[in-house]
């Protein structure tokens, strides 16, 4: 579904093709044997090759190409057999070899397909162009010293993951739904870890802007993109950018430009006469790659239930809306949960209980569903206690809220708090005699054709029972009484 | 004459093991050498006192009578392309003064790990980029080697080894480590009256070689024998997991190689090679090493390598390609001198126009030049597949003959001087070795004959991928035969 802006002059049509930079999951980096763990104090985790001292030389960690064939099969996508490692080159202080060593003309993955999920409840295909390799450089640290800039080489060497998307992309909504599925690709597979606030995960967002059928238009390409909100708000921004400039009759310019989520604006990165030429060409100290169908099947023995193939699953063998189960699979971890609660109980019953209660009292309290106080046990329990008529559905949450503070199971809660539902007709129907007597002006009135008031006395009959009287004992005894 | 700098390796180890000397006394004759010789500056860093070290070392370790390496006790020269763990590794540029590596390259951690001694770091044209070890920041090194008709006349020790060819010819070590990526040990070896090898790309591990071009790069070794090369080489060579390009493959005993029969062997002659222009004296060279092969009972046949014409064109692209993003890190920022300026872009220009020679930033241009895009396509990826032809020639050769024979280089030494202001000149130095750089084969210079100045004139040997014993069964025949006894004038 395609978002379009109003302009002056009609219609536009936002596209997007992404480049997301995932950072790898393994232990050293892509050619050398330094650690990669997040957090060390700077330049603590640097190699002689990260730190392009003379006569080093890169020894590619298979464990990293392991990773990137998993992402590939993640993400539908061709795996080629051979590769070759290009240097493309520029000059930084924080690229300590002069250039970075990546994957040019001939990459690990080619073409593959995702879906993402929209919040209208719709799904759409989004081509993925390819998926490469690369070296990630260190940073450039300006504000330290007042004329000097420090560099941190700690992250120099790491190894990325570059996915580029093709310009499906249509708008802020599918490219954050986009990030957001390519995140749960990753974190699923656990080849990324996702993190964008560590930056573990980064975005390069192309923007142009067309009148609906025309062709594509000249795109700026926007770093620095380092969340998922920034995503959206950086589209926003330039899309509104580049209809003003087509409006008033200027062109868009193909530039790097850096969104400043302080100022919320995209600004020029470098001008046409600065642009490199990054001379890429294959690094002749790496052999090409070429990798087996046997360690491709292989990795493929190891892929788990993927999202996408989860989220259909559920919607057609648990008979949940896609809506629902787009939640309960957004993160293994969730979905897993969900699978634990459901096993033997009502499906429906599972996923309300995780969605509209569960997940809200976490988010509240700022946790995630790892760190749930309560286990996929306890809240099969409460879900029993419900089915099996011991306590109703507004009592059960009560006792959740109970759980989540105490850890206590739903049934000694219960117990201790004598909240057992009471479905003794005869106790019942004292309470409704009580309530007929104390309310002789609206039984006239009922009875005199103003229904409405069943409610109300249905109310007071629970009221009485502290909540406790079975609701549907109450509506039949009731309508009996009234009539 | 120091009877101990004039052994061979070979000799020389016999006398250790016969207690005739030790290490410690051998490693001091030559520390004495190169103080009487130190105006050849074949040196640019001398390491006496390691080198006495490791001789005692070796000594007590001869002692214990537990197992030796194959160089156990010989002192030998190291270019200064070799990264030395705390001594000065420069590549002759002075963007590398006073950088004290803390690593040992794999080749010098192999030849430590035999028992070799290391005098000192060569001398070397800036970056491995020459053929006259003239383009070095710390001054030219001096061939020891004289025109009889002008004795006063320094001339080039070649290069872009020349430091160690020098050294080795000299006296000043018993041999030296090289590298070779378009001729630069094979050409110094035939300008100084010695013996050098280059063996096949990927034989030795380029880990802690300061890199020139990485496709072309390879290390190998100088001696005043073919025997002494074998040794030297056999105890370098191994496969090395931290270089990609180094290969897995046994080593095999290359000095057993060498048992003077080449009987029923058939040697290719490239008939491409007999260029234009080239001085007779080379020209009868080149027969007399065809008629040295058939007394000793090999057959020789002519072959046809018709893309040698392009190689050094192709060569000019590939290796200046390479070089100019190898040598992107040296950008003052890690290590080496930094020019004192605020703004980054003039801290990078200052450094490297300071930090860099003339020849150097010649091939930087050059490489990225072919590099750029618009021009990649006509140019790098041209000569990479012009490349495939000259390799897919020597294969085609080989099918028909076991080696080649070809002069070395189509002069001997110039003086220091000459061809400074016309670098394709220069080039022209290397259209003997650089086919087979570009092809990544071994390949071996040994000297056969003077020319009329009474200048050494050495014979190159090239062999299939991997075969170096061939290549040193064949040179070793060839030596034999030549008995080339000249010396430079300095020895005698």
């Amino acid at each position: 579904m395609a978002q379009m802006i109003k302009g002056k002059t009609g219609e536009w049509e936002i596209v997007v093709g992404m480049e997301i930079h995932a950072q790898v999951i393994a232990n050293s980096k892509l050619f050398s044997g330094a650690s990669t763990a997040f957090g060390a104090s700077p330049n603590s985790q640097v190699s002689m090759v990260d730190a392009a001292m003379p006569g080093m030389l890169p020894v590619l960690n298979k464990k990293c190409v392991e990773q990137a064939i998993r992402t590939g099969l993640g993400l539908n996508a061709q795996i080629n057999k051979h590769s070759v490692f290009a240097r493309k080159n520029y000059f930084y202080p924080d690229l300590p070899q002069g250039y970075q060593i990546s994957q040019f003309e001939h990459p690990i993955i080619g073409t593959g397909t995702i879906e993402i999920d929209l919040p209208d409840g719709s799904s759409k295909n989004i081509g993925i162009t390819r998926l490469h390799l690369e070296q990630d450089a260190g940073k450039s640290i300006h504000d330290q010293h007042p004329s000097k800039s420090y560099v941190d080489l700690n992250r120099s060497g790491c190894a990325l993951m570059e996915i580029v998307s093709e310009p499906d992309i249509r708008g802020a909504e599918e490219a954050t739904a986009y990030i957001s599925k390519i995140r749960m690709i990753l974190r699923y597979l656990e080849t990324c870890d996702g993190n964008m606030d560590e930056g573990s995960m980064r975005a390069d967002v192309n923007v142009s802007m067309r009148k609906p059928g025309d062709e594509l238009g000249t795109r700026a390409e926007i770093k620095n993109v380092n969340s998922v909100k920034a995503v959206q708000q950086a589209i926003e921004y330039e899309s509104r950018r580049q209809i003003d400039l087509l409006e008033n009759g200027g062109t868009v310019d193909q530039e790097t430009r850096l969104w400043d989520p302080d100022k919320m604006e995209t600004r020029s990165m470098r001008s046409k006469e600065e642009a490199h030429d990054y001379r890429y060409f294959p690094d002749p100290d790496l052999l090409p790659l070429d990798v087996s169908q046997d360690w491709i099947d292989e990795i493929k023995k190891t892929l788990p239930e993927l999202p996408d193939e989860k989220k259909h699953r559920f919607i057609k063998e648990l008979g949940l809306s896609t809506y629902d189960a787009s939640i309960l699979i957004s993160d293994r971890q969730r979905a897993d949960y969900y699978e634990e609660v459901t096993e033997g109980r009502d499906s429906k019953m599972a996923a309300n209980w995780i969605i509209n209660e569960l997940l809200g009292i976490l988010n509240k309290n700022g946790k995630t569903i790892i760190d749930s106080p309560i286990s996929t046990k306890q809240l099969g329990g409460l879900i029993d206690l419900i089915a099996n008529e011991t306590i109703s559905g507004k009592i059960a949450k009560e006792v959740f809220v109970e759980m989540f503070i105490s850890g206590k199971n739903a049934a000694v809660i219960v117990e201790e708090k004598g909240l057992k539902q009471v479905t003794d007709t005869g106790a019942i129907e004292s309470l409704i005699d009580k309530v007929i007597a104390e309310n002789p002006d609206n039984v006239a009135a009922y009875k005199a054709g103003k229904d409405k008031l069943f409610g109300f006395f249905v109310g007071q009959v629970m009221k009485k029972s502290q909540g406790k009287a079975n609701p549907a004992a109450v509506n039949k005894l009731l309508k009996e009484k009234l009539s | 004459m120091n009877t101990l700098t004039n052994l061979t390796i070979d000799k020389a180890l016999d006398g250790l093991k016969n207690k005739e000397f030790t290490s410690v006394e051998l490693t001091q004759a030559h520390i004495d050498m190169m103080e009487k010789h130190n105006n050849l500056y074949a040196y640019i860093t001398e390491t006496p006192e390691i080198a006495l070290k490791q001789a005692k070392a070796s000594d007590e370790k001869r002692g214990t009578g537990n197992e030796i390496g194959i160089l156990e006790g010989i002192p030998l020269a190291i270019k200064d392309l070799f990264c030395t763990y705390d001594v000065q590794t420069t590549a002759s540029s002075r963007i590398l003064e006073g950088f004290k590596p803390k690593y040992e390259s794999t080749v010098t951690t192999n030849l430590f790990n035999n028992g070799a001694v290391m005098l000192g770091k060569t001398n070397m044209d800036e970056f491995a980029m020459g053929s006259s070890t003239t383009t070095s920041y710390y001054g030219n090194t001096i061939n020891p080697w004289r025109r009889k008709d002008d004795l006063n006349q320094d001339l080039v020790p070649g290069g872009s080894s020349g430091g160690s060819a020098s050294a080795v010819s000299a006296q000043l070590c018993m041999g030296a480590t090289g590298t070779d990526t378009g001729g630069s040990i094979r050409q110094p070896a035939s300008f100084c009256g010695i013996s050098g090898i280059k063996p096949t790309y990927g034989r030795c591990s380029r880990w802690g070689v300061i890199a020139f071009a990485s496709s072309l790069d390879q290390p190998g070794c100088f001696a005043r024998s073919v025997k002494d090369n074998a040794l030297i080489l056999q105890a370098m060579a191994g496969h090395d997991p931290k270089d990609s390009t180094s290969a897995n493959k046994p080593v095999p005993n290359f000095a057993a190689a060498i048992d003077g029969n080449i009987k029923g062997k058939t040697i290719g002659v490239p008939k491409e090679y007999r260029v234009d222009g080239m001085p007779e004296e080379i020209l009868k060279l080149w027969e007399q090493g065809i008629e040295w092969l058939h007394d000793a009972g090999a057959k020789t046949v002519e072959v046809s390598l018709p893309h040698t014409h392009y190689a050094l064109a192709t060569y000019y692209i590939i290796a200046p390609a390479e070089c100019s993003s190898n040598l992107a890190r040296y950008d003052g920022v890690r290590y080496g001198p930094r020019a004192d300026e605020s703004d980054l872009l003039d801290m990078y220009e200052i450094t490297r126009a300071q930090g860099f020679g003339d020849e150097v930033k010649r091939r930087i241009m050059i490489g990225t030049y072919v590099l750029s895009s618009g021009y990649y396509d006509a140019y790098y990826i041209k000569a990479q597949k012009v490349r495939r032809l000259i390799l897919q020639d020597f294969l085609k050769a080989f099918e028909t003959c076991d080696a080649l024979i070809t002069p070395t280089a189509p002069s001997a030494a110039f003086a220091i001087g000459e061809n400074e202001n016309d670098p394709i000149k220069m080039y022209l130095n290397d259209v003997f070795t650089v086919p087979a750089s570009l092809a990544g084969l071994p390949g071996m210079s040994l000297p056969a004959g003077v020319d009329p100045q009474g200048l050494p004139l050495g014979l190159q040997v090239i062999g299939r991928p991997w075969d170096e014993e061939t290549v040193f069964k064949v040179a070793g025949v060839i030596e034999n035969l030549a008995n080339f006894t000249a010396r430079p004038q300095i020895l005698l």
